[in-house]
């Protein structure tokens, strides 16, 4: 039931005029969740969870409630650059019904070349409407990377994505780059970026960015920062790397259900040992949980099922920068990227030749002290 | 630079910079010390002396009765830095992947809390050791640069290596980033300090025992 019906049952007349500009008020997310079916129980369940993700207090369940309820639908524009379309993936193949799909419901997505019906001149119609209804306050969604190589490299509807990313940014309230490559770069960012890819956050300064980095980020999280920003208003408090604190917060060791046997120095040396199939800790193998920020520990995958390292995979690191060129995924974190064997050999060689110089000056000067050595009697000492 | 950056460098190029220095270091000193050969030997010798050379080295571990009475606290505080450091750095799995790495052999380590035990004493004997150095004034007065650089960049891995171990300083990527460039100033430092002599006492030690066997001294 939308809202305008909402007002109409509780009784009143209205004149057609006035009917007319009930039946024009957009529908809110509450309007939005009743139409997919969601119960009020669902709906508050949702809210609970919501807040809990975000680390609001309890008494902030009403308040997300009541936001959520008569709050129109936010206006997102979802721009893709250079991507794999993992991200929207992830987001769009969670599980139903889960908080994840209520995203769709909380925004009213305006574009999204992906996921929206409307191609060629019909598309960049809706974004410039949807830019123009709502400007100023429109969020922006950005995934994949911006190539600066050459315009050509990637473009949409014959506009770079640079150019793009400016005029969209221009009119959004607040941005949010949704995986590595939008956050930090991603796979075109890695050596030896032959694209010239960077990250959001290099080409935008003023605005307010959220990163959700992660290759892909958990839907979740996403679905939880607009809660956040229809129900409060703001963006929620972020780190150093402007990822949500709620989400980003503790690294994946701190919080990996494995931790335990790292203390005790078990480890699995294998894919396929005995370490591995006791499901011991996989740092040995490369795990990058204790430098990596995200909730997958916690929130875990499809529908929390598990996450990499319940699967018996270490953790790549893939919510934090230059994650691709942090060495080899194999490569445990106290091993060096790579090998010093050449850094060796030089060293080795240097080391011998003037350890050897060395030696030969001290016995020149050796040899030198013995031939010009003087005698000298207790009568010459006493002249002295 | 972010963090993250940042330990990209200590564990690449910065290390490989550590390395070939250290290496570099220690060829040049031991070549020119081993080159410097030995004075001729004036009297009749009784045995090639290697036993005694080897002996030596082992039995120097032990303090001489009279000399542990009279520095009880420099030598058991020393044998606790000592012990905890060598713990710490050969005994931790982190550490044993490192040399399995570079050097190809490896060697069953330590749980982490016995670790951190070894951590802390090392981390409390090496400050009683500080404490003691600037208070007695006879070693307060003998003490230069060297004696306190030396102190400094060997404290530096342990102390930055407990806090990263339990996580002590956020985000995680700068505390294990600090401890790692900790070790590499170590590295560079130590083959031109007196620091070397963590490879010379082998060579002193043996050199004093074997010329004392050659001459029939038991040792």
């Amino acid at each position: 039931m939308t809202q305008s019906n909402l007002i109409k049952n509780r009784g009143y007349h209205f004149l057609p005029q006035q009917e007319e500009i009930l039946m024009s008020i957009p529908p809110t997310i509450g309007d939005s969740l009743r139409k997919q079916g969601l119960s009020r129980r669902e709906f508050l369940k949702f809210c609970a969870t919501a807040a809990s993700l975000m680390a609001l207090p309890p008494t902030m369940i009403p308040r997300i409630a009541e936001a959520l309820e008569n709050t129109p639908r936010q206006s997102v524009i979802w721009l893709s650059f250079q991507e794999c379309t993992g991200c929207t993936e992830s987001l769009t193949r969670a599980h139903a019904p889960t908080i994840e799909n209520l995203i769709f419901n909380m925004i009213s997505l305006d574009y999204h070349h992906t996921l929206q019906a409307a191609s060629g001149d019909a598309a960049e119609k809706a974004r410039a409407e949807a830019m123009k209804a709502n400007h100023g306050n429109y969020l922006l969604v950005v995934d994949g990377s911006i190539p600066l190589g050459n315009p050509g490299y990637s473009t949409i509807a014959g506009i770079s994505n640079q150019d793009m990313l400016h005029e969209v940014a221009s009119g959004a309230k607040a941005i949010i780059a949704v995986g590595t490559c939008a956050a930090f770069g991603g796979l075109p960012y890695a050596y030896p970026n032959p694209t010239g890819a960077v990250s959001v956050q290099e080409l935008i300064r003023d605005k307010p960015i959220v990163n959700v980095p992660g290759c892909p980020p958990i839907p979740v999280v996403i679905s939880s920062i607009v809660a956040h920003y229809v129900t409060l208003g703001t963006l929620p408090q972020l780190d150093s790397l402007k990822r949500p604190m709620p989400f980003y917060g503790q690294n994946i060791h701190d919080r990996c259900y494995r931790r335990h046997f790292y203390h005790r120095g078990k480890f699995a040396e294998t894919f396929d040992d005995e370490g591995a199939k006791q499901g011991w800790c996989l740092y040995k193998l490369g795990c990058k949980g204790p430098v990596t920020y995200n909730a997958c520990a916690v929130l875990k995958w499809n529908d929390a099922t598990s996450f990499p390292i319940e699967s018996g995979h270490g953790c790549l690191g893939c919510s934090e920068p230059n994650f691709w060129d942090a060495g080899s995924f194999y490569k445990a974190l106290s091993i060096p990227t790579a090998g010093v064997a050449t850094a060796a050999s030089y060293a080795t060689v240097g080391g011998v030749a003037i350890g050897v110089v060395a030696g030969i000056r001290n016995r020149q000067q050796k040899t030198f002290a013995q031939q010009h050595h003087q005698t000298v009697t207790v009568d010459d000492l006493e002249r002295k | 630079m972010t963090s993250a950056d940042f330990l990209l460098m200590v564990r690449g190029p910065a290390f490989h910079l550590a390395t070939a220095i250290f290496i570099f270091g220690i060829l040049w000193r031991i070549l020119e010390i081993l080159s410097l050969g030995q004075p001729r030997e004036h009297a009749a010798v009784r045995a090639l002396g290697i036993s005694g050379g080897f002996r030596t080295i082992v039995r120097r571990f032990v303090p001489a009765p009279g000399v542990f009475k009279r520095s009880m606290f420099i030598i058991l505080a020393g044998y606790l830095f000592h012990a905890g450091f060598l713990i710490s750095l050969f005994l931790f799995d982190p550490h044993i992947l490192l040399f399995k790495e570079t050097l190809g052999i490896s060697w069953p380590g330590l749980p982490a809390p016995l670790i951190n035990v070894s951590t802390l004493l090392g981390i409390f004997a090496m400050i009683a050791l500080l404490i003691n150095r600037l208070t007695h004034p006879v070693l307060k007065f003998l003490s230069g640069l060297e004696d306190y650089l030396s102190w400094t960049v060997t404290f530096l891995p342990l102390v930055t290596g407990y806090i990263a171990f339990q996580h002590l300083l956020q985000p995680y990527p700068l505390a294990l980033a600090l401890h790692i460039l900790s070790i590499e100033l170590l590295m560079i430092v130590l083959p031109f300090t007196k620091l070397m002599h963590t490879l010379t006492f082998l060579i002193a030690r043996w050199t004093t025992g074997s010329r004392a066997a050659q001459r029939g001294i038991e040792v």
